[in-house]
Order: C-alpha cells, then sequence, then structure tokens
C-alpha cells in the first residue's frame, strides 16, 4: 500500500442551472490569450449534445483513453514503440483539429463608431482571429446551448446512440442535462502516459496534472491520449495547456476559480486518500461496469487507524489527514454513494464526479397533481424524463441500478426533508431501504441544499515550508519560473494581453489602491 | 581569397554558430523549443508531405554520412567497391532523395498558398522552408543530372575529403576547386541552413523522443526540497 492525497471536485448537477459562469470566470482568468481563445478549459454542455469538442465521447474516431488488449492496459492510440516507430511521430492520424472545435473570431467594433452616415445602422462582422479574414459563424463552444439544434445534434450524441430504444427528440419528450466539464485530473491519466517528451506529470502532493511548458515539444499526442479532450494545443505557442485545477489557489487553501464562482454552489472540493500501488490494477477491471467499484475500492477510509498510520509513514501531514476526514467530497462519493465518475470506461480514473440530476422528478410527488402514494418513488424514477439509461451511459458504463440507488436516495431525502420541515408524519424505515439512516439523510441535505461554502471546500494548504524558503520567496511565488521548480503554465514569452485589467498607472507612476479604486471604480460600474 | 572565405572561413562559422547558438537557446529559450505543429490548422497536405519529407531525410542523412565520412578505402576494405557504391548511391540515395524531395515541395507549397497556415509561420519558417527546398532540389540535381553530365567528376575523391579535412583542422579549399557548380550551391546552402538551424523549428530534431519508447506511462513530479 502507498498512500498518496488527491484533491478531487465532485458537481451536483441537480443545481446546476447552466449559466456558465465557471466558464467565463476560468476564462478570464487562464486563457484570454491569443492562441488560446478557443480553449474552455471549464465549459458547459447541454446535454443531450455532440459537445466541444463535437462527438468528444466517440473513442473509435479519436482513440483517447485506455483500453484492454489481450487483459493489458495499454492506450488507445497505440503504445509508446508503435507511435515512435510507426510515423505517426511525424503526423498524427487521432489528432483533433481546430474545425472539431471551432475557429476563434473577434468582432470589427470600431466600426460601430467608426462607420460614416449611412441608410442602416453599422453592423459589427465576425473576423477570424487566426487568418483575421471575415467569417461565417457555422459552430462555437456553445453552439448547443440550452438544446439549440438538438433534432440535428441530439441522435449524433454517443450517449443516446447507446441507447437500444429509439429516443425521439420532439419538443414534448424532450429532456436536457448540463454537464459541467473540466480536466479530471486522473489518477491513471492517459495524457500523461501518451506524453513522448514527459512534459505532462502528475504532482505527487496533490494529484493534479499540469504540462510543463518549457519541456513540451508539440508533438501533440497529450490532445488525443485525453478522452475528455480537455487538453488544448495553443496554436500560437505551439504548445499544449490545460485545465490547472487553478493550484496556485489550490495551494493557498482556497477553491478553483470556476468552483469559487459557481453561483448554484454546486461544487466541492476536497481531499481523497488513495492507494496508488492499485492505480494500474483498478484501470485494468475486464468489465468496463465495474470500474467505477475498482475505482471506489481505491479511495481510503481516512477514519480507518490502519489507512492513517500508513498515510503518516507515506509522507502524508497531518492537516491533510484531517482534511480527509473532513472531505465532502468522501462524503458524497463513498458514505453517501451519491456521485459517480464521467465515462469511467475510458479507464483513466477521473477524479471530478457528479451528482446525477434527479429534477423534474419531484413533480411527482409535490404539488397539485402529485402521486400520494410515496412508494411511487421507485417506478416513477423508472419513469424519469432525463432515461436512467442515458445518465449511467455517461456515468457507469451503462450500468443503472448504481444509478439508481443514488437518485432513490436523494429523492427519498427530498421526502423526508419535506416531511421534516412541514410536520409530517414519515416512517423512518423507509430511509433504511435505500441504505439510510435519519442522521446521514440531514448531513447529505445539509451538504446538498444548504451547501455552506466551508462544507463545500475543505482544502488543506500545501506545505512549501518544506521545500523552500518562505521567507525568502515572499512576493516572488507566481506562476511559473525558478519558485515553483516547474514552469507549469508560463506564459513567459508568449505575450499576456488581455490577462485580466492593467493597472492604470503601470509604468508611469505609482498609484495607491485607493487613488486606483477612485479612479476606476465609479458608483458602481468599471470605467475603461 | 574568394575560394578561402567560401570553403575555409564560411563553414567555420557556420558551425561555431550551430554548436554556440544550440547552447544559448537551450539555455535561454526552451519555451519555445518545439516542433511548431501546424496539423491542428491543417491536416489533409501534412499528412503527404510530413510523412514523405520525414521518411525520405532519415536515410538521406544517413547516406551523407556514409558518402561523407567513410573514406573511399575504407569502403573497399569492407568490400563495397565504387560501382556498387555508385549503384547504390544514384538509386538508393536518388529515391530517397525524390521522396524527400516530393515532401518538401508539398510542405512548402502548404506553408505557402493555406492562408491559415501562411498566417500563423514566422520569418524564420517560410525562410526555413524555402531554402530547405533549395537545398534538396540541388542535392537531387547534383545525383541525377550533374552525375550524368559529368561522369568522371567523384566527390568521394574531393568533396568528402575536404569535408573531413575541415573537422580534422586541416581545412584545404583546394579539393572544391573543380566540383561542379551544382554541388558548391548543395553545400553552402546546406551550411548556411545549419547556421540558422538554432534558431528555428529545425532543433526539434534533437528532440526526437526516442526515450519514450522505454518509459513508465504514468510520472509523478515531487517538488525539489531545499
Amino acid at each position: 500500500m502507498k498512500i498518496k492525497a488527491q484533491i478531487a471536485m465532485v458537481m451536483n448537477l441537480d443545481k446546476c442551472i447552466g449559466c456558465h459562469t465557471c466558464s467565463v470566470t476560468c476564462k478570464t482568468t487562464w486563457t484570454n490569450r491569443k492562441g488560446a481563445e478557443y480553449m474552455w478549459f471549464n465549459n458547459v454542455e447541454t446535454k443531450p449534445g455532440i459537445g466541444y469538442p463535437k462527438r468528444w465521447e466517440d473513442q473509435e474516431v479519436y482513440k483517447g483513453g485506455w483500453q484492454l488488449r489481450n487483459g493489458n492496459l495499454e492506450l488507445k492510440s497505440g503504445n509508446r514503440l508503435s507511435k515512435v516507430a510507426l510515423g505517426k511521430i511525424f503526423y498524427n492520424p487521432d489528432m483533433p483539429e481546430m474545425r472539431d472545435f471551432y475557429e476563434p473570431w473577434t468582432y470589427n467594433y470600431d466600426h460601430l463608431v467608426t462607420a460614416g452616415e449611412g441608410e442602416h445602422p453599422p453592423v459589427a462582422r465576425a473576423y477570424s482571429a487566426v487568418t483575421g479574414e471575415k467569417m461565417d459563424l457555422e459552430w462555437g463552444s456553445n453552439w448547443e446551448d440550452d438544446l439549440a439544434g438538438a433534432d440535428v445534434t441530439g441522435p449524433l450524441d454517443p450517449n443516446i446512440q447507446k441507447i437500444e430504444e429509439e429516443i425521439k427528440f420532439n419538443f414534448e419528450k424532450s429532456f436536457m442535462v448540463y454537464l459541467p466539464r473540466l480536466c479530471e485530473h486522473c489518477l491513471n491519466p492517459s495524457c500523461v502516459a501518451s506524453c513522448p517528451a514527459g512534459a505532462i506529470y502528475k504532482r505527487d502532493e496533490d494529484g493534479i496534472v499540469l504540462v510543463d511548458q518549457e519541456a513540451c515539444r508539440s508533438w501533440r499526442y497529450c490532445t488525443t491520449g485525453c478522452p475528455y479532450k480537455k487538453v488544448y494545443f495553443n496554436w500560437q505557442t505551439n504548445k499544449a495547456e490545460k485545465c490547472t485545477f487553478c493550484f496556485p489557489r489550490i495551494e493557498e487553501g482556497l477553491p478553483t476559480v470556476c468552483s469559487e464562482t459557481c453561483t448554484g454552489r454546486i461544487r466541492y472540493l476536497g481531499v481523497l486518500l488513495y492507494d496508488a500501488d492499485r492505480v494500474l490494477e483498478a484501470a485494468s477491471t475486464p468489465d468496463e461496469k465495474d470500474l467505477y467499484r475498482a475505482q471506489c475500492d481505491l479511495f481510503m477510509d481516512p477514519h480507518d487507524p490502519e489507512v492513517i498510520a500508513q498515510a503518516r509513514r507515506d509522507g502524508i501531514t497531518e492537516d491533510w489527514i484531517e482534511a480527509a476526514q473532513n472531505s465532502p467530497v468522501y462524503k458524497l462519493a463513498i458514505e453517501h454513494q451519491l456521485a459517480f465518475p464521467l465515462h469511467p470506461e475510458y479507464r483513466t480514473l477521473p477524479m471530478v464526479w457528479y451528482v446525477p440530476p434527479l429534477s423534474p422528478i419531484m413533480n411527482y410527488f409535490e404539488g397539485k397533481d402529485s402521486i400520494k402514494n410515496p412508494d411511487m418513488i421507485f417506478p416513477a424514477i423508472e419513469e424519469m424524463r432525463t432515461p436512467v439509461q442515458y445518465l449511467a451511459n455517461m456515468l457507469t458504463a451503462g450500468d443503472t441500478e448504481t444509478v439508481k440507488g443514488s437518485l432513490q436516495r436523494m429523492a427519498m431525502m427530498r421526502q423526508y426533508m419535506r416531511a421534516l420541515s412541514s410536520g409530517r408524519e414519515f416512517d423512518e424505515s423507509r430511509l433504511e431501504r435505500v441504505g439510510l439512516t435519519a442522521l446521514q439523510t440531514e448531513e447529505m441535505y445539509r451538504l446538498l441544499a444548504i451547501a455552506k461554502y466551508d462544507d463545500r471546500f475543505v482544502i488543506p494548504t500545501s506545505h512549501k515550508e518544506n521545500r523552500m524558503n518562505t521567507y525568502d520567496m515572499q512576493g516572488s511565488a507566481g506562476f511559473g519560473g525558478d519558485t515553483m521548480g516547474l514552469g507549469a503554465m508560463g506564459t513567459g514569452g508568449a505575450g499576456c494581453d488581455g490577462c485580466g485589467p492593467a493597472s492604470p498607472g503601470a509604468g508611469t507612476e505609482t498609484k495607491t489602491g485607493k487613488e486606483i479604486y477612485e479612479e476606476n471604480f465609479y458608483g458602481g460600474i468599471w470605467r475603461d | 581569397m574568394v575560394d578561402q572565405f567560401l570553403w575555409v572561413i564560411f563553414p567555420y562559422i557556420c558551425i561555431a554558430v550551430f554548436v554556440v547558438g544550440h547552447i544559448l537557446r537551450y539555455r535561454t529559450d526552451k519555451f519555445h523549443w518545439t516542433a511548431k505543429s501546424s496539423e491542428f490548422i491543417e491536416k489533409k497536405q501534412l499528412v503527404i508531405g510530413s510523412l514523405l519529407f520525414h521518411l525520405g531525410i532519415i536515410p538521406v542523412i544517413l547516406g551523407h554520412i556514409s558518402g561523407l565520412g567513410i573514406p573511399k578505402e575504407w569502403m573497399r576494405a569492407v568490400g563495397v567497391n565504387d560501382h556498387m557504391y555508385h549503384l547504390g548511391a544514384i538509386w538508393i540515395g536518388g529515391f530517397f532523395g525524390l521522396v524527400t524531395l516530393l515532401g518538401m515541395f508539398i510542405l512548402t507549397f502548404r506553408r505557402f498558398s493555406i492562408k491559415a497556415v501562411r498566417k500563423l509561420s514566422s520569418a524564420s519558417d517560410m525562410i526555413v522552408n524555402t531554402l530547405l527546398l533549395m537545398i534538396v532540389f540541388m542535392g537531387m540535381y547534383a545525383t541525377v543530372v550533374t552525375n550524368a553530365v559529368n561522369p568522371a567528376f567523384d566527390y568521394r575523391d574531393t568533396i568528402s575529403v575536404w569535408f573531413r579535412d575541415l573537422f580534422l583542422l586541416r581545412p584545404d579549399p583546394s579539393y572544391m576547386m573543380g566540383v561542379p557548380v551544382s554541388f558548391q550551391i548543395h553545400i553552402l546552402a546546406a551550411f548556411l541552413i545549419f547556421a540558422l538551424w538554432p534558431f528555428t523549428r529545425l532543433v526539434h530534431v534533437w528532440s526526437a523522443p526516442l526515450s519514450y519508447v522505454g518509459r513508465s506511462y504514468i510520472l509523478y513530479r515531487r517538488h525539489k526540497v531545499n
């Protein structure tokens, strides 16, 4: 046994309202640069739909993730030797192209204010950010938002195509689920395994997967290797870039930007202890429907004295062990068994998990025309508007039973809490039937429905004092460079136009923060 | 005087720039040290051009090493007589040269004709492409045309000796006097590209990921402890 710790995430899809705040705050923080316009380290997809890039879930085309070959785990895009020997290094046949994402564009806003007098008001036209040419917009990162065009794209969704019964994409039958996606910071990351230069790595202390910008040589296998298509190719710097899990924030005990700004409070961050020695074994589980359980088995019980003793021997500090014991991720994924990994069948053992959405099932039980018999909850979930099979195809490699269990527990929790708050009778033996206790149900309720900041984010700070003289480093710990010894995500040399608002006094005179504030923040509105 | 410059001073300058340039570039600019792939932008022409060029250039380089680096006498000693060598150089060398030339032509055509690729190309990319195309073309011309027109000329008695002497620090420009112009252009342009090498995308050659084959798949990195 070798215990490592990882900061993992759970998203409660039941509460996601698809507002894209996570995507926007992420973009303004990380990818607001030339060459990165098309990159969304975090994006929110409306499912069913083909997503971003188009049909990313079709691994027969993109060849992402792992597969079992004669019982051995192998990259789906081919083993190490084949990549170097077969000339794939000169041309990667499975690499996604810009057209699979979309061609980034901007508008000639100048024209709006400089156009001469004319019969019609001036219009801003779209211009390609790559060629600078006028372009017609045919696809973008959120082209299918809220089922736009789902009658066309919905049937092409690989999760839909795996459902045997026919799904009708007419208005009466329509359903949708928001799926916020970011790098999964997998336990068995196929992007890391794909990189011939060894530039992508998993951080030993917190499991965050990063690209060393100084070691990346533009071989591009990572973009193929990641089955979630969350490693992007910067067409300006010719380097791979990906979600950093906001490591500078995580190191300070702060949640990622997407989590911090989530208006629906759907995101949870916490520590998971896992057995690093058994990762390969778990990823090689023969039946893909067992992969979810196999991954659960990797996570160690942070309350078990033996696990605690082993964690200490493996160099995990007390505050991290304590954080693991209070981890909302451990509670949601293991204790309550509400959350599932996205597409476990890719065998990367992803570490961003999802609580499946229950809505709008509760209409069956609440309101005017509700079903009076509370035991109808089980058949009702079968009849849910969003087919359970569809959720299972995304979250459990098609195993509907485990997803149903999670939905039943959440539905039961709602009924119980409704009874409790309205003073109605509730037979607590009903909780037992879905494997819950009253105390546990209330804990679940607090975590899912109240979702206090301190309950959602339990993040221990990193222990920089063990490896650097923090006194000397005061004020110098930016991204990349020598302070990290990593050069991760360094934008050095690439220029950084638009990396946040420029300080107005920069370069000319020094102004106090108060002066800058008064100059810029005027009557509640930012002035440029 | 001109000969002294072309066949002694210029090659040495190029070699010096090649060595010092690489050291400086590696120490100061790892961020831009890449293969600069444009496959993300355009794929259809790249597949033919890149594969032809790269699969052609590797045997071509090996051919140059054997032709320039191994003395005629050594070849004879291991049983390769002049006729055999000649057949190999013309037919095998010619074949891979043609493959390389075709690949380089497609790559250069692609770089200039496809707007998105052109827009993302730096001046150095354009120069490297054009120069490489020219070098490969002149190499092919010298191998096929000059050899046919002037069969008496043997570069292994002239160019190869001059080349080896450069590295043995006893440069002698006189070997290059009677060499046909096509060879001379090929050689000078080649030295020029060696001088440009450290400052262009060509540095990716030194990053060929041969160690990947024997590496473990998953890499963890730990902070260095002070």
